[in-house]
């Protein structure tokens, strides 16, 4: 019964959007620009993705490449909105934006009331401000731990579940393999530079550790405690030893070569590393796997950064009914379900994570659904417009550490001291 | 004959022309550069920010230095003149400014040098050698972002190769290493610029003075310091200014080559950290507003101090 009642929702959401995709082309054939950053192959299959839509509708998408540093992407993004430019039409935008952005954004809650709630009720709540839905949800994120099946295997390990065991495999098999010739092999792979991939990584080490979200979603500044200092200090440990010393300049692409040309045991990285490692020209087709990150100190749950994209529609667009219908499209099951099968891009569609023909595909994305259990979200909602100042500080503090410049515990007293600065009498 | 009762003079009306020759370029300078300059000395005194742009009151001085007194009695000192960031950008800043021009201006004079001599394809050599300035610094800072690369990078494994380091450096991501990646690749670029205007300022010198010296057997080294050197000095101090200009507002190639690290940060990346992403419009503004402060006590030091002739009159 639930079952029939699940496929009439969708399909009675699939006309829905037809019908929305159907009405603008009698107006005018548009021509839309979308504009998105571009890591790995994403521009490319972008193209292929939004075919029908374009087929459909008679409008024309172009898309607009940024930077893959979403910290780039912003700074864009906000100048533009700030002035108020039309020349683009929709923003693919990171799951902590709406907060920042939300007076830019056409409001969609009425749009998408038929499709909003076959998402994930946290991830649409995540694009409400104010009551008004910015940002419609086309796929979400949380990261990994890519392990080598084969390495792992020749020298008797199983993937880690802490981060002490982590250390430990790691270190042992960089030694061994490097013993046996293989002098570029490195343990661990992650993001060190300073950006906000950094926070993410962080903020994994330190909840993991049971050390709390940063500022915790009431707004108390939760940072400067015994765990977190502890987790930092276990990951100053591995710059130089088990991961090169580069990692602190490493964003997901860098992490990713050294990865994918079969230099690393371990990374940690997004899904979308998943099926590129899996292509042709990769050094490590079909030897690798992932798990969730691991846990550190004694704690016992791990922790996995949300992420995920979504899609806006500029208030400054001339072209919004187009713009909106793209937006409806791509959010759309249908769309999500392609975007799964080629990128193995998470959907945020909840029915997706049983549909047979994505296990079949892409089989850690049913998978995947353990990760989000643990997901933790970003502290954007607690600290509002000042989230980026919050982050910024944070991944300089951890930097700064990371570089071996003070200890932990120097940095975050001083990052507990300048966030209640920041934070005054309230966020 | 000119008649001083009727009409304007010759001289009177050359200089209306001339007016309304040079009115053109002065409105473009106006918008293009007085007019911004103006506006961002302005919002450094309000409370602006990106998302309201024309609804910033006036705050006086407080982006730059306010001082509150709380009822506990602790004063605390706030604002962009007390913000240690600040002044960790601006110390970065003018260390690489200082250590970049410096370098490139003993290099440039060298390559200026050879290029004065006579010597077959000398021509090529001059346009070949202008390459570096010629690409964007965006490209090159990329290009040399993979050539620097811990991992698969270039440098490393020639350096390893040839056996000069015994394990692969960090260039960009190390602390200690990011600045001189950084002036690797900046003097790698605008070496050329500099040898450029050496050059020209060599070839104003008369050649007669050469044979003369060398007539009374004179040392090349000698004839160096005591003939090149200070008949090519004004050449090369406005020269030295125009570099120093660029290299006090560098942006660019440090924001694309090195992570957003305390380490390399400088002056303009802070500001437009404040600016943009950190919706801090105003004290951005301030920031902004003090780097242009900085440069110009910088140049006028430079140009009082170095006596620089700028007029381009007599000597």
């Amino acid at each position: 019964m639930p079952n029939i009642l699940k496929g009439r929702a969708l399909r009675s959401a699939a006309a829905a959007a037809m019908a929305a995709a159907l009405s603008a082309p009698m107006a005018q054939a548009d021509e839309i620009f979308y504009v998105s950053g571009a890591v790995g192959n994403a521009i490319e299959n972008f193209r292929v993705l939004v075919k029908p839509w374009e087929e459909a509708t008679g409008h024309t998408v172009t898309i607009v490449p940024m930077p893959a540093s979403t910290s780039d992407q912003f700074g864009q993004y906000r100048l533009w909105l700030a002035a108020g430019t039309g020349d683009i039409d929709l923003y693919q935008t990171d799951v902590i934006w709406a907060p920042q952005l939300a007076d830019h954004f056409v409001d969609m809650t009425e749009l998408a009331k038929d499709l909003a709630p076959q998402h994930f009720p946290s991830i649409i709540e995540s694009q409400t401000v104010n009551g008004k839905l910015v940002a419609l949800p086309i796929f979400t994120d949380a990261p990994a731990l890519y392990y080598r099946k084969d390495l792992l295997e020749k020298h008797g390990a199983t993937p880690p579940k802490t981060w002490e065991d982590l250390t430990a495999t790691a270190q042992m098999i960089q030694d061994a393999e490097r013993a046996e010739g293989k002098a570029d092999l490195w343990g661990y792979v992650w993001q060190g530079n300073a950006y906000e991939g950094l926070t993410c990584n962080a903020l994994e080490w330190i909840a993991s550790f049971g050390g709390g979200q940063i500022v915790e979603p009431d707004g108390t500044i939760s940072v400067n405690n015994e765990k977190a200092i502890a987790a930092i200090d276990t990951v100053a440990g591995w710059v130089g030893t088990i991961s090169p010393g580069g990692v602190l300049s490493y964003q997901e692409e860098e992490a990713r070569g050294v990865w994918q040309t079969g230099n690393a045991v371990f990374m940690r990285n997004w899904p979308y590393a998943y099926a590129l490692g899996n292509g042709d020209d990769s050094a490590v087709k079909g030897l690798f796997d992932v798990v969730p990150l691991p846990t550190g100190g004694g704690n016992d749950t791990s922790a996995a950064t949300l992420g995920g994209w979504n899609v806006a529609v500029s208030k400054y667009s001339t072209k919004q009914e187009a713009a909106t219908s793209l937006a409806l499209f791509l959010a759309g099951a249908e769309t999500q379900k392609r975007r799964a099968l080629t990128e193995g891009n998470l959907p945020t569609i909840v029915s997706l994570y049983d549909d047979a023909e994505i296990a079949a595909a892409q089989p850690i994305i049913p998978r995947w659904k353990d990760v989000f259990l643990q997901a933790v979200p970003r502290p954007s909602a607690p600290t509002k417009g000042k989230y980026n100042e919050v982050s910024t500080k944070f991944w300089s503090a951890v930097h700064s550490t990371l570089s071996g410049n003070s200890s932990a515990a120097e940095n975050l007293e001083l990052l507990e001291l300048d966030l209640d600065d920041m934070k005054g009498s309230g966020w | 004959m000119p008649n001083p009762d009727h009409g304007p003079s010759l001289q009177q009306q050359r200089a209306r022309s001339a007016f309304w020759f040079l009115a053109p370029m002065l409105i473009a300078l106006f918008c293009v550069a007085a007019w911004p300059l103006l506006r961002t000395i302005w919002f450094s005194f309000t409370d602006t920010t990106l998302s309201n742009l024309y609804g910033g009151k006036w705050i006086g001085f407080d982006n730059y230095l306010s001082i509150r007194t709380l009822e506990s009695g602790r004063v605390i000192y706030r604002g962009t003149l007390v913000d240690p960031a600040w002044w960790n950008a601006v110390w970065n800043t003018v260390r690489f400014s200082v250590l970049s021009v410096t370098i490139e201006t003993v290099l440039g004079l060298m390559v200026a040098l050879v290029l004065n001599a006579e010597f077959k394809g000398r021509g090529l050599v001059r346009a070949a050698i202008l390459i570096p300035w010629a690409i964007p610094t965006i490209v090159s800072a990329k290009m040399w972002a993979w050539m620097l690369n811990d991992q698969f990078g270039i440098l490393n494994d020639i350096m390893l190769r040839l056996g000069l380091i015994t394990e692969k450096i960090a260039w960009t991501a190390s602390t200690e290493t990011a600045m001189t990646a950084v002036l690797i690749v900046d003097v790698w670029k605008t070496t050329p610029f500099m040898a450029l205007l050496c050059l020209a300022g060599l070839q104003m010198i008369p050649r007669d003075i050469y044979e003369a010296a060398r007539v009374d057997g004179i040392h090349p080294v000698k004839v160096f310091f005591k003939v090149t050197l200070p008949l090519v000095r004004p050449a090369l101090m406005v020269a030295v200014i125009f570099r120093m200009l660029d290299a006090l507002r560098i942006f660019d190639l440090i924001y694309v080559l090195t992570p957003n690290s305390a380490a390399t940060k400088t002056m303009s990346i802070i500001s437009r950290e404040n600016l943009i992403d950190f919706d801090k419009f105003a004290y951005g503004s301030a920031q902004s507003t003090l780097l242009f402060a900085i440069i110009a006590i910088f140049v006028s030091l430079y140009i009082w101090l170095g006596k620089v002739d700028l007029s381009g009159g007599g000597k």
